[in-house]
């Protein structure tokens, strides 16, 4: 039923990197173990930077999830063609971020053997509560799209009828699950650095480049792994995705900028302050501030102009730099600058330890480890219906 | 049958590790000993009848905290009309007196690790002075 | 047989839901009811006076009142420290009523801080499985057994009240006290107005501790009560009371 025969044969590769992700993985979940033991002390965290490297991942990581929504809608919404054979690979990609968010926020727990109590007690007025009630619908609803689509593919059948409401739903839901997400930080009075209204749609704009990206650059990897042709008119068209989200997020920060340094409220330029040019003395992320900001000016220079975005390798380069400019964003910057300074005005250092980045890397691995066996599921499927056709 | 001598060798590992929990305590001699409970010395009830607290006690803890904790309730009125605060530490510790003599015996013998006194203070850890 | 494999499958995804809406309707429910604890008519509140503060320049006699009665710890690393009840410079206490032209004094004053005990706290309002919740009679409680240490609160507190159980906290208690279970790692933690005191008819450990009688504890409700007459004659301000939280805690300067 699920089609696992299709995920233990492979090359000599395909096993290679599945052993390499386990190792990754059995570090990690040694790390992980540790960390039980004696607790979240064992991460950079602090009294005043509570939240850092698993949380922020957790934030990225649903925008990669939403971001699955840029295929299913133009496919499903309005009959696109070109995206048939890349919407299956944007779900299985929806669904590995979902199950890695899930494990980061896991690991960020400090009593996580009694993390059903937000499902024992639910709080509506609670954000979280309906984070994990939004994470876990979609997670649903992609698993049954998913493994209907595929199958009915499999066995060389169009789906059932009743699966396109089904679908339909997780497009408006995708969008939910990153305005929840956003609503997690927004509606906190005391944290003036995410006290915007304009978080939502910036998680979403960078969600709808970062996703896409990505996707362009896992099917850049079957192309020369496993000779897989997602069809150039695909990826062209995520690539115009990837240019006017990007654009968008650009200028959503831009806004941002304008309204705090316009305003001159002193609370709310201070987190800028600290990320840009330093804060007390204190200037860690500066460097990584400025790369991503330095790798969102390249990307936009090599998407906007037609004839650098439809040279295939230089995709992939401006897809490299937007993955790397949003995870700075997203990945560092958004979450550390919120704690920075502290509501007594303090500003703290946070750098994630070694087992906190073990545990990351770990789960990170896990991500990956379920991407290439969707994939590879994925692949010998659509390979076989084609062979059949 | 080619496996033959596999196979004899898996399942009489296998049967050899599925029974265990038996084999293993019947030579240790541990089966045959019930938990030996410290009883309190000055007082005969508690604060329920011995049989309910001997299979309720959980639930009962769990009202309790719920009712101090949650619902600032701190007094509790026994089955034999005695009132008494409820507290795990100030009122069972007052005379079940060790963890050790008494919770952990029938804890340790079934397996069972409660997270309490994670929090709740073993009158036994302040007699021996430092934490 | 009748029944196939399709049909076996939507009774037990029916009966799934079903148990599943069952447990959603008991928590609403459970979530409808909310207890009511506490002396009724009563609402707790403190004023600090903190130039009486100031008398005794390096007194910590709350701090540690509070801090040995609750078994606190005490963990050297900033980074991992866990406090009740502290003293902050004015400037970072008000930052928004400091002004350039004021005395070096009266900026570095050191001023008690603590958990405000909000009317509209915004800590309550985001925590997922209500570890957190707000009593009749005022006191943002905590429940460490239903805690799952998301440190969502942590986040939305405005005032940095809140402080987390990074690593065990049981080594670092210098001297454990039988009246008040420690906290296990993996918890938040914070000022509770010394409810369990209060429900003996005592006062908070802080309040009791002061030599110059420079916190003041009471029942805001009724109108002849200290706190109200301070509140009356004096003038107080609040920490950060543009947030809306509405804190009972009240600060003379």
């Amino acid at each position: 039923m699920f089609m696992f025969e299709k995920a233990v044969v492979g090359s000599r590769r395909y096993w290679i990197w599945l052993a390499a992700l386990g190792a990754v993985i059995l570090v990690g979940a040694l790390s992980y173990l540790r960390q039980l033991e004696v607790g979240l002390g064992v991460t950079g965290l602090s009294r005043d930077v509570t939240w850092g490297l698993y949380i922020a991942q957790f934030t990225f990581l649903v925008g990669v999830a939403a971001s699955a929504v840029m295929v299913v809608l133009p496919y499903y919404l309005h009959d696109y063609k070109a995206f048939g054979k890349i919407t299956i690979l944007g779900e299985f990609l929806a669904i590995s971020a979902v199950i890695m968010c899930m494990l980061f926020i896991f690991v960020d727990m400090g009593q996580p053997m009694r993390v059903l109590n937000v499902l024992l007690y639910p709080t509506p007025n609670s954000m979280m509560f309906w984070d994990m009630v939004s994470l876990g619908g979609y997670l649903a609803l992609n698993a049954a799209i998913t493994l209907v689509t595929l199958s009915a593919e499999r066995q060389g059948v169009a789906p059932p009828a009743w699966i396109r409401p089904v679908i339909l739903l997780s497009i408006p839901w995708a969008i939910s699950i990153h305005t929840v997400t956003a609503f997690l930080y927004n509606g906190l009075p005391g944290r003036p650095f995410w006290l915007t209204a304009i978080l939502a749609p910036r998680f979403l704009a960078s969600a709808f480049a970062c996703g896409p990206a990505l996707l362009i650059l896992l099917t850049a990897a079957m192309r020369r792994l496993a000779d897989y042709d997602p069809g150039t008119a695909a990826v062209q068209k995520l690539g115009l995705i990837v240019t006017y989200a990007m654009l968008v997020n650009v200028f959503f920060i831009l806004l941002e900028l304008f309204t705090v340094f316009y305003s001159q409220l002193p609370e709310h330029m201070a987190p800028f302050l600290f990320l840009f040019v330093g804060l007390d003395g204190h200037a860690p992320l500066v460097p990584w501030m400025w790369a991503s900001v330095l790798l969102a000016a390249a990307s936009l220079i090599l998407l906007i102009p037609p004839r650098f975005r439809q040279d295939g390798r230089l995709l992939i380069v401006a897809c490299v730099m937007v993955f790397l400019s949003l995870w700075i964003d997203k990945g560092l910057g958004l979450i550390v600058g919120g704690f920075v300074p502290s509501p007594l005005g303090a500003v703290t250092r946070y750098a994630p330890t070694l087992p906190e980045m073990a545990i990351t890397l770990g789960i990170w691995a896990v991500g990956l480890l379920m991407v290439t066996v969707f994939y590879k599921i994925a692949l010998s499927v659509q390979g076989d219906h084609e062979a059949a056709a | 049958m080619r496996d033959r001598g596999l196979i004899v060798v898996g399942l009489a590992l296998f049967l050899g590790l599925i029974t265990f929990p038996a084999w293993y305590n019947l030579a240790a001699g541990t089966t045959s000993r019930a938990p030996e409970l410290k009883r309190p010395a000055n007082e005969k009830n508690c604060v329920a009848p011995v049989e309910y607290m001997r299979t309720r006690h959980m639930e009962l803890l769990t009202a309790w905290r719920d009712q101090v904790v949650r619902e600032g309730k701190r007094e509790f009125t026994a089955f034999d009309g005695r009132t008494h605060q409820m507290s795990l530490s100030k009122t069972c510790m007052r005379c079940h007196e060790s963890k050790a003599d008494f919770c952990d015996k029938c804890h340790n013998y079934s397996g069972v690790t409660p997270y309490c006194w994670d929090c709740h203070i073993d009158p036994a850890l302040l007699r021996g002075g430092k934490a | 047989m009748s029944c196939t494999r399709r049909v076996f499958l939507g009774a037990a995804g029916l009966s799934a839901l079903a148990l599943a809406g069952k447990t959603a309707l008991n928590g609403l429910a459970r979530a409808a009811e909310t207890p009511r604890p506490g002396t009724p008519g009563v609402r707790w509140g403190m004023v600090i006076d903190t130039a009486a503060c100031l008398k005794d320049q390096g007194c910590t006699d709350c701090i540690a009142a509070c801090h040995a009665v609750h078994n606190v710890p005490a963990f050297p690393d900033r980074a991992h420290e866990i406090k009740w009840i502290w003293k902050e410079p004015f400037d970072r206490a008000f930052p928004e009523q400091a002004s350039p032209y004021m005395t070096r004094g009266m900026v570095e004053r050191p001023v008690l801080v603590l958990c405000n005990h909000c009317d509209n706290p915004p800590c309550v309002r985001v925590c997922p499985t209500q570890a957190t919740w707000k009593r009749a009679d005022g006191i943002v409680m905590m429940d460490w057994h239903r805690c799952i240490g998301c440190r969502y609160c942590v986040a939305a507190c405005p005032y940095g009240s809140r402080s987390f159980n990074w690593l065990d906290p049981r080594p670092r208690i210098a001297q454990i006290r039988p009246d008040f279970p420690t906290r296990s790692r993996g918890v938040v933690e914070k000022c509770t107005f010394c409810e369990e005191r209060l429900s003996q008819g005592l006062l908070p450990a802080c309040v009791e501790a002061c030599r110059e009688k420079a916190l003041v504890f009471g029942n805001l409700n009724d109108p002849a009560a200290p706190v109200r007459e301070l509140l009356r004659t004096r003038y107080t301000i609040r920490r950060k009371p543009e947030l809306g939280t509405h804190p009972e805690v009240h600060y003379l300067v």
